[in-house]
C-alpha cells in the first residue's frame, strides 16, 4: 500500500515549506471541482474560487522558490524530492506520486502561478458576461493544476499525466466558443496535432523505462550519467521525447495548430503561450537534458529543428493581419529560440528565456486582448491611432514589444543575448551546427524587431482605421489594466536576475553540471543590440505610414510573399497529402474489399449451402421430419394459444418476475433444507 | 482506521446509489453512478485489491461512464419524474426490498463472525502470475468475447447505407 | 480487522438498489446504469471474499477482473442496441418498446 519515502538526505536541512509544496498542485485541482460544483451559486459565478486558488498557489510558490534557491548554493545539492508509492507491482516495480523540486521546477512554479493569476484576474473583465463563465474558470484551474503537476512531477508517468491534462484543457479552452464551427475545428486541430507528437513522447517514456527500469527522473538521470544505457537507446529515447516537444511547443512541422488556436479567448492564448502548454515541450527537453546531452545526434536535431522553426515563424509573423496571429507566430519563433538554445547546449540561456518570455508574452497577449476588446476586431487593418485612446495599454504594450525585440535593459535582451552567446561559443568551438544556429538567430532577431515595429506602428500609431462612427475605443477596466502594469514591471526587471556577474544570479539557480557557463561577452551583446535596433528601424520605416503590406507582390519576390501568405502551403499539404488520402482512399479500398472479396466469399458459401440444403430437403426432411414436426407444432399451437398472454412485451415485467422467482427459490431452499 | 474509512465510503456509496435510481435528471444520474463506481474502486483498494481498484477506475470511470454519457446525449434523454420512472415504483421497491432482505439474511447467516485481515499482502505480481498461467484460457476467451462485442456494437450502431 | 458482513451488507444493499433501478426506470440508459451498479456490488463481494479467505491464488480478484471486462462488453453492445432503438423509434423508453408480444 502507500508508503512514505524519506526526503532525500542532502547536506541541506529540508525547510518545512517543502513538505507542503504539493499543495501548490493540489489547490488548483481542488478548485476545479469546487468551481464545477459550487461555482454557479456564488455571486462572482466561480471566479473568486479560481482567483483565490491561484493566489494561494502563487503565495505558496514564493517561499518554496526562496528556500530552494537559497539551498542551491550548497555543494552537491541538486534539489528536494519526496514521493509516495501508490501502486506496488512487485518488490521493485512500483509507481510513484511525488515531487521533484530543484531550480528548474521553482522557476517554472513562479512563472506558471504568476501568469495564471494575472490571467485569472484579467479574465474577470475580459470574459464578463460570457455564457460559460463558470466553466471557463473551472477549465483555467484545471489547466493551471495540470501544468503545475507536469512541472513538479518526479517521474515521467506523472509528468505524462500533467502533459495530457494540459492537452485536454487547451482543447476545452480553445474551443470555448464552440458554437462557431471554426473554433471547434481549431480545438480539434490543436488536440490532434499535439497528439501526434504525444505518441512519440509516450514511446520515449517506454524506451527510457525499459532501459533504466524506472520512471523516476532522478534515477534515469543517474543511469544515463553512469553510462549504463547504450548510446543508440539514448538517441532513440531523446528523439522520441523530442517528438512530444515538437508537438506541444509547436515546432516545425507540427506548428500548424498554434496560429489556429487563436480561436480561443485571448486570456487563454496568454496562458497557453506564456506559461502553460507550449512551454511544456521546452520544459521537457530541459528536464530530460541529460538524455539529450548524452546523444550528440539528438542535440543536433533539436538545434536544427529549432533554427528552421524560428526563421519560418518570424517570416510568417511579418505578413499577418490578425494581431493575435502575429503574436502566435512570434511565440513559435521564440520557443524555437529556446529549443535551439537547448540544442546548442545553452541550457541556462534557454531556461532563462522561458522565464523572461513568459512575462512579456503574457503582457503582449493581454494587451492585445485589451485592444481587441476596445475595437471589436482582431485585425490590425481595423486598428491604428490607439495611442491616445488607451494610454495604459499603449505604454505597457510598448514595454512588451521592446522586451520581445530584445532592447537593453528589458527582460528579453538578457536571455536572448545569453542564447546567442552560447551559439557563438559553440560555433567558435568548431561545431558546424553552431554556425548555422548562430546565423539563423541573428537573422531571426532582426526579423523579430522588424515585426514588432510593424505591429506597434499598425496598432497604436497612424490614423484610426476602425469605423470611427460606430467604434469608440476606450481604456479597459482596472481588472484588465492592473495585470498589464504588473507584467510590464516584470518585463522590465525580470531580466535583471541575469545581469552579468560571475556567475550571474540566474545561472546560479539553473545550470547543467557538465556544461561550462560562458561569461558575459560585451561584443556579442552590442552586436545583438545593433541587430535588434536595425531590425526595428527597418520595420518602422516601412510600416510607419500604416501600410499593412509591402508592395512586393508584383516584384521578383512576389512568389516568396505569396508563399508566406499561404503559410508555406503546409496546411494544404497536410490536408491533401494526409487527411484526404486517408479519408478517401482507405474508405474506397475498404469498400472495394467489401464488394469483391467479402461478397464473393459470402456468395460461394451461400451457393454451397443451398445445394446441400436442397439435397437434405428431398431425402431427409420431407418424409421423416415433417411428420414429427407437424405433431409437435399442433401441440405447440394449443399451448401457445393459452400462454400467449404471458408475453406482454414489457421487459421490466419479465425482470420483476425473474427477481421474484429468485427470492422464492432461495427461500424455498432455505426452509426446505433447514 | 480501515473500518472508519470503509463506513464513510460505504455510506456515501449507498446515498449515491439511491440518488442514482431516484434522480429526475439523467446527467445527474450519470454523476451519481460515477460516485458509486469511484467508491467501489476505493473499497477495492481498501480490501487489498489495488489492481482491481485501478482497473475499475480506468475502465468504469474512464470508459463506461463516458460511454453512458454519450448514450444520454445521443438519445436526448428527457427530464422529469414521469418521463424517467414508470408506474410500478412501489412494486419495484417491494421486489428490491425482498431481494435485500433475502440476500442479507443468507449472507449474515453464512459469514457472521468472519473477519477481514488487513495486514496480509497481496501483490499484483502474484495476480499477474496466476492470471497468465492458471487462468490463461478464460483470459483468451474473454478477449474473443470483447472482440465479438466490439464487432457487434459496430454492426448494430452502424447506419444502413 | 473488520467483520466481513459489513462489506457483504453494503454489496447486498447496492445490488437491491440496482434491482429497483432496473424495475422502476423507464429510460434504457438509466437501466443500463442500474445494471452497472449491480455488477459492481457483485465485484465488491468477490474482492471481500478474496481478502477474507487470504486466497494466494487470488481467485476472487481474477473473477472480479473478468466481470469488469464482461461488463465493459455488455455496456458497449447494450448502448449500441439502445442507440439503434432510438434511431428507429426516436425513444428509449422501454415500456414503449414492446413489439415482442402476441
Amino acid at each position: 500500500m502507500v508508503r512514505l519515502l524519506a526526503a532525500e538526505a542532502h547536506e541541506v536541512a529540508v525547510p518545512a515549506m517543502i513538505d507542503w509544496a504539493w499543495l501548490i498542485v493540489a489547490v488548483p485541482y481542488v478548485s476545479f471541482f469546487l468551481i464545477v460544483f459550487l461555482g454557479k451559486r456564488l455571486p462572482g459565478r466561480g471566479h473568486e474560487i479560481g482567483i483565490g486558488a491561484t493566489a494561494i498557489s502563487f503565495l505558496l510558490s514564493v517561499p518554496v522558490f526562496a528556500s530552494t534557491i537559497s539551498a542551491l548554493g550548497t555543494e552537491g545539492f541538486h534539489g528536494f524530492e519526496k514521493s509516495i508509492r501508490w501502486l506496488q507491482f512487485g518488490d521493485n516495480e512500483f509507481l510513484e506520486l511525488g515531487m521533484k523540486i530543484d531550480g528548474l521546477t521553482v522557476v517554472m512554479l513562479i512563472v506558471v502561478t504568476f501568469v495564471s493569476l494575472m490571467v485569472h484576474i484579467y479574465s474577470t473583465g475580459y470574459m464578463h458576461g460570457d455564457r460559460r463563465y463558470t466553466w471557463f474558470y473551472a477549465a483555467l484551474s484545471l489547466f493551471t493544476g495540470s501544468m503545475l503537476n507536469l512541472v513538479m512531477a518526479n517521474n515521467l508517468l506523472q509528468l505524462l499525466v500533467g502533459w495530457e491534462g494540459v492537452g485536454i484543457c487547451s482543447y476545452f479552452l480553445i474551443g470555448h466558443w464552440f458554437e462557431e464551427r471554426e473554433n471547434s475545428n481549431a480545438a480539434i486541430k490543436a488536440f490532434i496535432t499535439t497528439r501526434i507528437g504525444d505518441v512519440g513522447f509516450l514511446f520515449g517514456v517506454f524506451v527510457l523505462f525499459f532501459a533504466a527500469g524506472t520512471f523516476n527522473i532522478t534515477e534515469i538521470t543517474e543511469a544515463v550519467e553512469g553510462g549504463t544505457i547504450a548510446a543508440g537507446v539514448l538517441t532513440a529515447a531523446a528523439v522520441l521525447l523530442f517528438f512530444g516537444a515538437i508537438g506541444k511547443s509547436a515546432q516545425v512541422p507540427l506548428h500548424v495548430w498554434l496560429p489556429d488556436a487563436m480561436a480561443g479567448p485571448t486570456p487563454v492564448s496568454a496562458l497557453i503561450h506564456a506559461a502553460t502548454m507550449v512551454v511544456a515541450g521546452v520544459y521537457l527537453v530541459a528536464r530530460m537534458f541529460t538524455v539529450f546531452h548524452a546523444s550528440p545526434v539528438a542535440l543536433d536535431e533539436v538545434a536544427i529543428i529549432g533554427s528552421i522553426t524560428m526563421l519560418i515563424a518570424a517570416l510568417l509573423a511579418l505578413v499577418q493581419d490578425d494581431i493575435k496571429r502575429v503574436l502566435a507566430y512570434s511565440t513559435i519563433s521564440q520557443l524555437a529560440y529556446m529549443i535551439a538554445g537547448l540544442g546548442i547546449s545553452a541550457y541556462t540561456g534557454a531556461v532563462f528565456h522561458i522565464w523572461t518570455h513568459a512575462w512579456f508574452k503574457a503582457l503582449l497577449f493581454l494587451g492585445a486582448g485589451s485592444v481587441i476588446h476596445a475595437v471589436h476586431s482582431n485585425n490590425m487593418s481595423d486598428m491604428g491611432g490607439l495611442k491616445d485612446k488607451m494610454p495604459i495599454t499603449y505604454r505597457t504594450y510598448m514595454v512588451g514589444g521592446f522586451a520581445l525585440a530584445g532592447f537593453f535593459p528589458l527582460a528579453g535582451f538578457f536571455s536572448k543575448d545569453e542564447i546567442i552567446l552560447g551559439a557563438f561559443m559553440q560555433a567558435r568551438a568548431g561545431h558546424g551546427v553552431g554556425w548555422f544556429v548562430f546565423i539563423t538567430m541573428i537573422v531571426t532577431a532582426f526579423l523579430t524587431a522588424c515585426y514588432v515595429a510593424r505591429m506597434l506602428a499598425l496598432t497604436f500609431f497612424g490614423k484610426p482605421k476602425y469605423d470611427t462612427g460606430h467604434v469608440h475605443p476606450h481604456e479597459s477596466p482596472g481588472s484588465m489594466t492592473t495585470p498589464l502594469i504588473l507584467l510590464a514591471i516584470l518585463s522590465v526587471v525580470g531580466g535583471w536576475v541575469g545581469l552579468p556577474g560571475e556567475p550571474n544570479l540566474f545561472a546560479n539557480w539553473i545550470h547543467f553540471e557538465a556544461l561550462e557557463h560562458h561569461p558575459f561577452n560585451l561584443a556579442i551583446a552590442i552586436f545583438s543590440m545593433i541587430v535588434a535596433i536595425a531590425g526595428f528601424l527597418t520595420g518602422w520605416t516601412i510600416f510607419r505610414g500604416g501600410r499593412l503590406k509591402i508592395d512586393i507582390v508584383r516584384s521578383p519576390f512576389g512568389w516568396f510573399y505569396r508563399l508566406l501568405e499561404n503559410k508555406y502551403y503546409l496546411d494544404d499539404i497536410y490536408m491533401s497529402a494526409i487527411v484526404r488520402p486517408i479519408r478517401d482512399q482507405i474508405s474506397k479500398f475498404a469498400y472495394w474489399t467489401n464488394q469483391n472479396v467479402l461478397d464473393g466469399l459470402v456468395n460461394v458459401t451461400g451457393m454451397a449451402t443451398a445445394a446441400l440444403g436442397r439435397g437434405a430437403y428431398d431425402k431427409i426432411d420431407q418424409p421423416l421430419i415433417d411428420g414429427a414436426v407437424n405433431g409437435v407444432a399442433f401441440g405447440a399451437d394449443v399451448a401457445g394459444r393459452g400462454l400467449k398472454f404471458w408475453q406482454s412485451g414489457n421487459i421490466q415485467g419479465y425482470a420483476g418476475v425473474l427477481f421474484v422467482g429468485i427470492v422464492a427459490f432461495v427461500l424455498a431452499f432455505i426452509f426446505i433444507r433447514i | 482506521m480501515h473500518q472508519y474509512v470503509f463506513v464513510v465510503i460505504g455510506v456515501l456509496m449507498a446515498i449515491a446509489a439511491v440518488r442514482l435510481v431516484t434522480t429526475k435528471n439523467v446527467v445527474h444520474g450519470a454523476l451519481y453512478l460515477l460516485m458509486v463506481l469511484a467508491g467501489a474502486a476505493a473499497i477495492f483498494i481498501l480490501l487489498l485489491a489495488e489492481f482491481v481498484g485501478w482497473v475499475q477506475v480506468l475502465l468504469y470511470i474512464g470508459a463506461v461512464v463516458v460511454l453512458l454519457l454519450f448514450g444520454l446525449m445521443l438519445t436526448r434523454a428527457p427530464i422529469g419524474r414521469t418521463a424517467l420512472d414508470n408506474q410500478s415504483r412501489a412494486l419495484a421497491a417491494l421486489v428490491a426490498g425482498a431481494i435485500f432482505a433475502m440476500t442479507s439474511m443468507v449472507l449474515v447467516r453464512a459469514f457472521d463472525g468472519q473477519m477481514i485481515d488487513f495486514s496480509q499482502t497481496l501483490t499484483v505480481r502474484t495476480l499477474g502470475g496466476v492470471l497468465f498461467t492458471k487462468y490463461v484460457l478464460p483470459f483468451e476467451v474473454v478477449s474473443v468475447l470483447l472482440l465479438a462485442a466490439l464487432v457487434g456494437a459496430v454492426v448494430l450502431a452502424k447506419r444502413d447505407e | 480487522m473488520m467483520p466481513v458482513t459489513w462489506v457483504l451488507l453494503l454489496s447486498a444493499f447496492l445490488f437491491s438498489v440496482g434491482v429497483y433501478g432496473v424495475l422502476a426506470r423507464r429510460n434504457a440508459v438509466l437501466i443500463l446504469m442500474s445494471i452497472e451498479v449491480m455488477l459492481t456490488a457483485v465485484n465488491i463481494n468477490l474482492v471481500a471474499f478474496n481478502a477474507m479467505l487470504k486466497d494466494v491464488e487470488m481467485m476472487g480478484q481474477i473473477f472480479a477482473l473478468f466481470i469488469i471486462t464482461i461488463a465493459a462488453a455488455e455496456i458497449g453492445v447494450g448502448l449500441a442496441i439502445v442507440i439503434l432503438i432510438y434511431r428507429n423509434r426516436t425513444t428509449v423508453t422501454v415500456d414503449e418498446v414492446s413489439l415482442m408480444k402476441w
